[in-house]
């Protein structure tokens, strides 16, 4: 490797040098300036945007070239992945202000675990040997158990933490044997060598279930559904932005390296292991939305609708073809918006630490909050697929691959839950226009106030002018495609 | 006499290996935590021994190094200082046991029944692959003009254990190692976060109220005697 | 007649061991005796002189009553742990001294293994746990935190211990002793380019061996004997036997990684210059004598070092001693590393490798001069900064 190649690496290496740098601040002397640190943690994020982007123009000629040895590429992919995580940490750090301030809990630290968990994600993104997708999947694990028990003094918060800790640790074994016995049989952790060992084999069970360990770590990941029970304990325990950031950042990344190994190191398999997936998916689907149903608790809700929403994406994995890659790349941006949005309204909601967790703080908020409530029904309207937004585009995609991969009736299931899920966002819609009430007081600060309007536009642009981002996800993807074209 | 130094290896893997598991299973069967870590123990400086057998004496080392030497000292002294006594009788199983001897067995089973030999990438049956590693080299060639150009060429060359993890670990797996320890570091600051004590922002942590007034008293002395 | 493999394999090993078994027990023995009679010359007394001439069969005169004393095992204890406390540190102990070269190999070479170094730091860190073991099972709370501040103090000074070592192993390229010693031949003792290394280590063996001034786990003031407070006759000598065996193993460590081990010369100008080893083996087996010797000897002074600490050192207090080790120790090492590998990187460069390691000795003289300087300014009271409170409550507990 030469110095060209750490160039490469520079936003991994801006985000963990600035988490670091965040970390000290307060033996510096800086515990007493805790408002400072949500500037300085936006400053890093330009920082480490910028020089995301600056990387894209140092591989234009060498795309897809692995550095180090294979352990880590910068590609188009990446970098997709990389900007959209910063993003979401972004936004999160926005989201969290109130929290901090409210909670007096020390606020360097915090974005530090945040920083790093954003260094996690972008190895999970560039990573193209399980090991390094593995080791930055941890990093971004243990942070966010960390920071699932930020509120130390709550006892739901410390029982999400330890919930989310024990589950995720076992998940994560699960995943590391499987990663175990590819490397058994293949020889190597290198996706592309993996893809090359596998298209020699005719069949090899050792391998399948090394598969099969592997997609069930990551579906615990994304919370599809056998291994989704942490998910609304967690959600409804964990500090709000952090919740916002679990049912975001953390399963685009996961979605991320779900689309990397799968489209790139397992397609020979593909008939093996899609039927399994499919089942996943289904259950997924079924489970998350018929739960959701019952729930008074938004937050509750809102975790069951991201267990469903699970569910949806992996279509685009199932489905193998160009169209499913891009419609995981779409639909998990456009998931991320309409969620963070959707979290941003509840933080609004004040009312100690409990707010917007029942759908009766959601009253005759047209009255109070005109704005937020109009941008809610948008991103409900969303998250269900409905035509003018974001959301219908997402789901086009990931629905045609699927009927286009032959996986029709998984299509006509998808469809028909997405009807049932309208059932619970518009009751959402319902209590916000429709009934009289005063509910909980409304806080609505700039920041959050921008996170939203941010959610709003992307939300409305990708769904009014798909083109631009369609394009942008096929650009994004099509080094992926291509190799399963290949096969 | 061939046959008797051919077959201690196989001896000692035999002995050492029963102990290992021996020592792993009353672990948790143990009810005295002590005992169990003494066991954890064992069972370390067991697999530091097959580590040495396989010719890995690198990693064998710094199993009993880290392991046995700091990870374990560890254990004992929280178990120690959180003085846990040992597990009454009734409680030495959990009501879920049943399932989870259940899973167990089950993917004991399948393991057993897919992991079978063969199944493996190729065997490596090279006693020094341990041992060896890729080497980027340069070395001069003469070209037909006189003047001498350097050239790259990998090739592979035997060194040590210690060596050819060192290579592994700083150049084949850099990346990944180096993010192991922002993992680290991680962690060790969530164990803070979460393990200390609520500091308000005025209240900095000062000496014990002895020290300060110790250092009043002495003061006070050196005063008095100044005057 | 034997056969060769086992003549090779068991017996030399066996009779080496032996004989190296027999020189730690007398040089213990010799070290109660020297110990006590140099602390005495430091504090102005004579110490032991009834036994035979000069005291000197005071050596022969501890054991033997400490082996006719009554073995109390208090009602409380855990029995097993009780027994196996004092056991457990001797064998480390001992184990170690076949990995350790005491002269020119091949004959006063136990053992040579590709890791020696490793192995000796790994056997030595489990010596800890006799400690440990035996403090708990004594079912005494002044053993227990005996115990405790012993575990706490091994793993916080295991680190400073390990990283002092890695500059010497960078510049030599090896984890082998002998090899380590042959380096030191043609160039110059580790001492020099490693002078920050070298103080650190010193520090961090005293602190390994529960030593004065870092004898907390036994501080009389505070924890009666500490974890050995209920244990007396041939019990109370084995944690004894294997402290002063401990002690030996760090000196030779000290003297192999920047002392020159056995050779007291080297190669000039590719000559082969007084004492080296090649000399040494041309002489055969008188040479290795020598060898050995001059490595005893050098031993001797650091094991007289130990004591010179004793009588001039107060005793630290807990949170000062940790925080000597987790917040100077750890981070000086540090540094030293990472400056001596720039300087290695920048000295293999030129036409002059040798630079490196004389600025290396440069740098060392520096930083040492500035701890010196930094200690002679004294202390100077003020609150101190947040996170000492961990170190701190284990002190009070």
């Amino acid at each position: 490797m030469t110095w060209a190649d750490t160039l490469l690496l520079l936003p991994e290496l801006i985000a963990a040098t600035g988490a670091s740098i965040l970390l000290i601040v307060p033996v510096l002397g800086g515990r007493a300036r805790g408002h400072m640190a949500k500037w300085a943690m936006l400053a890093l994020m330009a920082v480490t945007a910028l020089a995301v982007i600056g990387s894209t123009y140092a591989v234009a000629g060498v795309q897809q070239t692995p550095t180090f040895r294979a352990m880590f590429a910068v590609d188009a992919f990446s970098v997709f992945f990389k900007l959209l995580f910063v993003v979401v940490i972004a936004l999160v750090t926005l989201l969290s202000e109130d929290f901090l301030s409210e909670e007096r809990y020390s606020t360097w630290e915090y974005y530090s675990l945040l920083a790093f968990a954003l260094c996690g994600m972008m190895f999970m993104a560039s990573g193209v040997s399980l090991i390094t997708i593995y080791i930055g999947l941890e990093l971004l694990a243990l942070s966010s158990y960390i920071l699932a028990g930020y509120y130390k003094n709550h006892e739901e918060s410390t029982e999400a933490a330890m919930k989310y800790f024990i589950l995720g640790t076992v998940s994560s074994a699960i995943l590391l044997y499987g990663i175990s016995l590819i490397y058994g049989v293949c020889g190597s952790m290198r996706l592309s060598t993996i893809a090359a060992a596998l298209s020699t084999m005719l069949s090899n069970d050792a391998l399948m279930f090394g598969i099969m360990l592997l997609a069930a770590g990551l579906c615990f990941k994304i919370a599809a559904v056998p291994f989704h029970v942490w998910t609304p304990d967690v959600y409804v325990g964990a500090p709000t932005p952090i919740s916002a950031f679990l049912s975001t950042g953390s399963k685009a990344a996961a979605f991320a390296v779900f689309a990397r190994v799968f489209y790139v190191a397992f397609p020979a398999f593909h008939l093996d292991w899609s039927n399994v997936l499919a089942a996943i998916a289904a259950l997924s689907m079924i489970v998350g939305n018929l739960a959701a149903i019952t729930q008074t608790n938004v937050k509750r809700m809102l975790a069951y609708s991201s267990i469903s929403h699970a569910g949806y994406s992996l279509l685009g994995i199932i489905a193998m073809n160009e169209m499913g890659l891009r419609g995981i790349l779409i639909y998990t941006m456009v998931y991320v918006f309409a969620n963070l949005g959707i979290w941003a309204t509840i933080l609004m909601l004040r009312r100690h630490a409990y707010a917007g967790e029942s759908v009766e703080d959601f009253r005759g908020l047209h009255k109070r909050a005109p704005f937020a409530a109009f941008s809610m029904v948008v991103f409900l309207l969303s998250l269900g697929g409905i035509p003018p937004t974001a959301g219908f585009i997402g789901k086009y995609f990931l629905f045609a691959a699927a009927v286009q991969a032959g996986f029709g009736w998984l299509a006509i299931v998808a469809v028909v839950m997405s009807a049932v899920s309208m059932f619970y966002y518009l009751r959402l819609v319902v209590a916000m226009y429709l009934e009289e009430g005063s509910g909980a007081e409304t806080i609505y600060s700039p920041s959050l106030r921008f996170v939203t309007a941010l959610s709003l536009t992307v939300t409305l642009v990708v769904g009014f002018i798909p083109e631009l981002p369609i394009r942008q996800v096929i650009e994004s993807s099509s080094h992926l495609v291509g190799r399963v074209v290949q096969r | 006499m061939d046959a008797l130094t051919a077959s201690i290896p196989l001896l000692v893997f035999v002995v050492v290996g029963t102990i290992a598991v021996a020592s792993s299973i009353l672990v948790v069967a143990m009810r005295n935590p002590v005992n169990s870590a003494l066991f954890l123990l064992l069972t370390f400086l067991c697999v530091a021994v097959l580590f040495v057998m396989e010719g890995a004496e690198f990693v064998g080392a710094v199993q009993v190094l880290v392991y046995a030497g700091g990870i374990m000292v560890l254990f004992l002294f929280v178990v120690m200082l959180i003085n846990v006594r040992a597990l009454p009788d009734d409680r030495i199983l959990s009501p879920y046991w049943t399932g989870g001897a259940v899973v167990g067995a089950a993917v004991f089973v399948l393991l057993v029944a897919l992991v079978r030999p063969g199944v493996y990438h190729e065997q490596n049956d090279n006693p020094l692959a341990l041992r060896s590693t890729t080497v980027n080299a340069r070395h001069r060639v003469v070209q037909p003009d006189g003047t001498t150009v350097r050239k790259r060429y990998t090739r592979q060359q035997v060194v040590g254990n210690s060596e050819a993890i060192g290579m592994a670990l700083y150049r084949d797996y850099l990346v990944p190692f180096e993010v192991a320890s922002l993992f680290l570091l991680v962690a060790m600051v969530g164990a803070i976060l979460i393990g200390k004590r609520e500091l308000g922002i005025d209240d900095e942590d000062v000496d014990p109220q002895y020290i300060v007034d110790r250092v009043a008293e002495e003061k006070e002395m050196k005063e008095a005697m100044s005057a | 007649m034997i056969p060769e493999p086992l003549m090779r394999y068991l017996v030399w090993p066996t009779v080496k061991f032996l004989v190296a078994f027999v020189i730690v027990q007398v040089v213990v023995a010799a070290m109660t005796y020297i110990e006590r009679r140099v602390l005495a010359f430091m504090q102005a007394r004579l110490g032991p002189n009834r036994v035979g001439p000069w005291g000197l069969f005071q050596a022969i005169a501890d054991p033997v009553k400490l082996m006719l004393k009554e073995d109390i095992v208090p009602a409380n204890a855990e029995k097993v742990g009780y027994f196996l406390g004092p056991m457990l540190p001797l064998i480390p102990a001992f184990v170690v001294f076949c990995l350790i070269p005491f002269g020119p190999p091949p004959t006063f070479v136990v053992t040579h293994v590709n890791v020696g170094l490793l192995l000796i730091l790994a056997l030595t860190s489990t010596g800890v746990y006799g400690i440990i073991l035996g403090g708990w099972a004594s079912n005494n709370k002044f053993s227990l935190m005996g115990g405790l501040r012993s575990a706490a103090q091994m793993v916080s000074y295991e680190v400073p211990f390990g990283l002092s070592i890695v500059g010497v192993l960078m510049l030599t390229g090896s984890f082998d002793l002998v090899r380590i010693v042959r380096y030191q031949e043609s160039h110059a003792w580790n001492v020099l380019p490693q002078l920050v290394g070298c103080f650190i280590f010193l520090v961090a063996m005293t602190a390994e061996n529960n030593r004065a001034p870092f004898d907390l786990p036994e501080a009389e003031s505070e924890l009666v004997a500490g974890f050995h407070t209920e244990y007396s006759g041939m019990k109370f000598a084995f944690y004894f036997l294997a402290e002063y065996a401990a002690m030996l193993v760090n000196s030779c460590l000290m003297v192999s990684l920047f002392f020159g081990g056995w050779s007291l010369g080297g190669v000039i100008m590719g000559r082969q210059v007084g004492l080296t080893t090649v000399n040494l083996q041309h002489l055969g087996l008188l040479g290795g004598v020598i060898g050995a010797t001059i490595f005893l000897v050098k031993v001797m002074l650091f094991m007289v070092a130990y004591i010179w600490f004793r009588g001039t050192f107060p005793r630290f207090r807990f949170d000062q001693f940790m925080d000597l080790g987790l917040k100077w120790m750890i981070p000086l090492s540090l540094v030293n590393i990472v400056v001596t590998g720039i300087l290695i990187l920048a000295g293999a460069g030129t036409r002059y490798p040798a630079m490196g390691e004389v600025v290396l000795t440069l740098f060392g003289i520096v930083v040492i001069a500035a701890v010196i300087l930094f200690l002679m300014k004294g202390p100077k009271p003020k609150a101190r900064p947040a996170g000492v409170a961990h170190a701190r409550r284990v002190s009070e507990v």
